[in-house]
């Protein structure tokens, strides 16, 4: 098997494993406990708060353990926005190419009244902050702008973005699962007032995330019930998971920057190859992008039918067609990177790790030009794309 | 995968009746590219029979699997049991397809009354009504 969806979620790591497991049987109390138990727990919860804010630049009080990222983008867009509402600011900046974690509790948020504007990608994934700074009004009470994009692997100028929020002193969040562990994440540095992050994007277990929040933000908590988290996210405590995360996060950043450069020759080498392929299109910008993300699109045929012949030739990887989304509207990313709605649906997204190798590579692009062929070879809107009935659109 | 039934899977590895019929007595089209499955039928018609039939789709697994399962329910029918396929019928015979999916059968059905009606359209001659 060739695992390239990464972006989906990453194998864990044994340093992560192996991190959790004494907490599953040996030292397995409840962090509330009073008794020596109960405290050896809260302690190891504790050591994993310094660890994975040191690894983002945060103080650990600043961290709030959630079930994942979803999580972690609902309580930070809500509790600034409410918070904002208090002040009688209702405006909230965001992009059009969020995680749905974002853009749905944005849609709630209109529901109450909020409104939220969506600025516009440019073709090449990306927003500047010129664009932030133009939209923040007297009563803007966020700006939630992702730091890496999910699907087409464009990386934001999330330190501009920052510093345009602290200049006009609107908090800003960032989406950050895709990034951590991926990417350079200093929050002070970087004048973030929050971030999410998700432990299993970065070899760590699924089922927990962070929110970090600056000393200060207000939080509201999602869940009614007991003082945990400060009284913030309500729930014992799921300590195995948080020392993964934990052990995992540290690793992902030891690694980062030795694991990067050869991901990018892999990612480079991949993107050459499927550019040969005719009539197709490579999507978020060629550079500042993921170091493992390549997402392409490919005129005439259908992501979905092309994933299930990679599933054959045992080559995992994802697609933004509607077929795999559930829905009959494809990808909104592709969409709001301009692709029309037929070329979004051919569009396949590959996403590498440390794990790969150049051989998988290789032997992916020895058999995607062949799916695609057989695809374009079956499909009525390939053949009048070639007769010049219809005009090529790449 | 378990998404479809093996069924589906045959027909979407090894479809059948793939191709196009230069001298098609009727071609029928279903969907659109801004939804993502576009279905193509084309006829061979000789004596008020289906002598031969071939597909090109452009769409996902269930697309293409159902598109080749209506051709091989098609193949040497009359038109008066052509015109019976329902996409029930080619989901059923597909071992089933998942709810969001059973547009695909929809087209298939679509595509192959299309391709009948395009025949009757050229060649004047009566479409066929559907037996009650």
């Amino acid at each position: 098997m060739i695992y390239a969806d990464n972006a989906a979620t990453t194998r864990m790591s044994s340093t992560a494993m192996e991190a959790m497991l004494p907490y599953m049987r040996e030292r397995f109390g409840n962090p509330s406990s009073l008794y020596g138990e109960g405290q050896k727990a809260a302690e190891a919860l504790w050591s994993a708060r310094e660890r994975i804010a040191a690894c983002i630049g945060a103080l650990p009080q600043e961290i709030y353990f959630t079930s994942g990222g979803s999580e972690a983008d609902n309580q930070a867009i809500l509790s600034a926005a409410h918070s904002g509402e208090r002040k009688g600011k209702k405006h909230v900046i965001s992009t059009a190419f969020e995680h749905h974690a974002v853009l749905h509790t944005l849609q709630k948020l209109e529901k109450e009244g909020f409104i939220v504007e969506l600025l516009p990608v440019h073709e090449n994934g990306m927003v500047y902050p010129e664009q932030v700074a133009e939209a923040v009004r007297e009563d803007t009470c966020l700006v939630t702008i992702m730091y890496a994009n999910n699907e087409i692997g464009s990386v934001l100028p999330v330190t501009e973005i920052g510093a345009v929020c602290r200049e006009k002193k609107v908090p800003f969040h960032t989406d950050a699962v895709q990034a951590v562990g991926h990417l350079p994440v200093h929050v002070k540095e970087q004048n973030i007032d929050f971030l999410s992050l998700s432990a299993h994007k970065f070899h760590g277990p699924k089922g927990i995330g962070a929110l970090y929040a600056r000393r200060g933000m207000a939080l509201e908590s999602l869940i009614a019930g007991g003082a945990q988290e400060r009284g913030k996210r309500a729930g014992t405590e799921n300590v195995p998971a948080v020392m993964g995360m934990a052990a995992a996060l540290e690793e992902a950043c030891r690694d980062r920057q030795k694991k990067q450069e050869r991901l990018i020759r892999l990612r480079t080498r991949l993107i050459e190859g499927l550019s040969q392929i005719p009539h197709s299109v490579l999507n978020g910008d060629a550079d500042k992008r993921l170091p493992g993300n390549v997402n392409f699109c490919f005129e005439g045929i259908e992501g979905e039918s092309l994933l299930l012949l990679l599933d054959d030739e045992g080559i995992c990887a994802s697609s933004g067609s509607a077929c795999t989304s559930g829905s009959l509207a494809p990808s909104h990313v592709l969409l709001a990177i301009g692709r029309s709605h037929e070329i979004a649906h051919g569009s396949l997204r590959l996403s590498l790790d440390a794990d790969n190798t150049e051989e998988e590579v290789e032997q992916i692009l020895k058999i995607v030009p062949k799916a695609v062929e057989r695809l374009r070879n079956l499909s009525p809107l390939w053949k009048e794309k070639i007769s010049g009935k219809l005009r090529f659109i790449l | 995968m378990a998404l479809y039934s093996e069924k589906v899977m045959e027909h979407f590895r090894n479809p059948q009746n793939a191709g196009e019929l230069a001298d098609a007595d009727g071609v029928g089209v279903a969907g659109n590219s801004k939804c993502g499955d576009i279905m193509k039928i084309y006829l061979k018609i000789d004596g008020g029979v289906v002598s031969d039939v071939k597909f090109e789709t452009f769409g996902c697994g269930s697309a293409i699997a159902s598109s080749s399962m209506a051709t091989e329910m098609i193949k040497g029918k009359p038109l008066t049991e052509v015109l019976q396929l329902t996409n029930q019928a080619v989901a059923e015979a597909l071992d089933g397809l998942p709810p969001h999916k059973l547009h695909c059968s929809v087209l298939a059905e679509e595509a192959v009354k299309a391709a009948v009606k395009d025949y009757c359209d050229k060649n004047n001659v009566e479409y066929p009504q559907k037996e009650k």
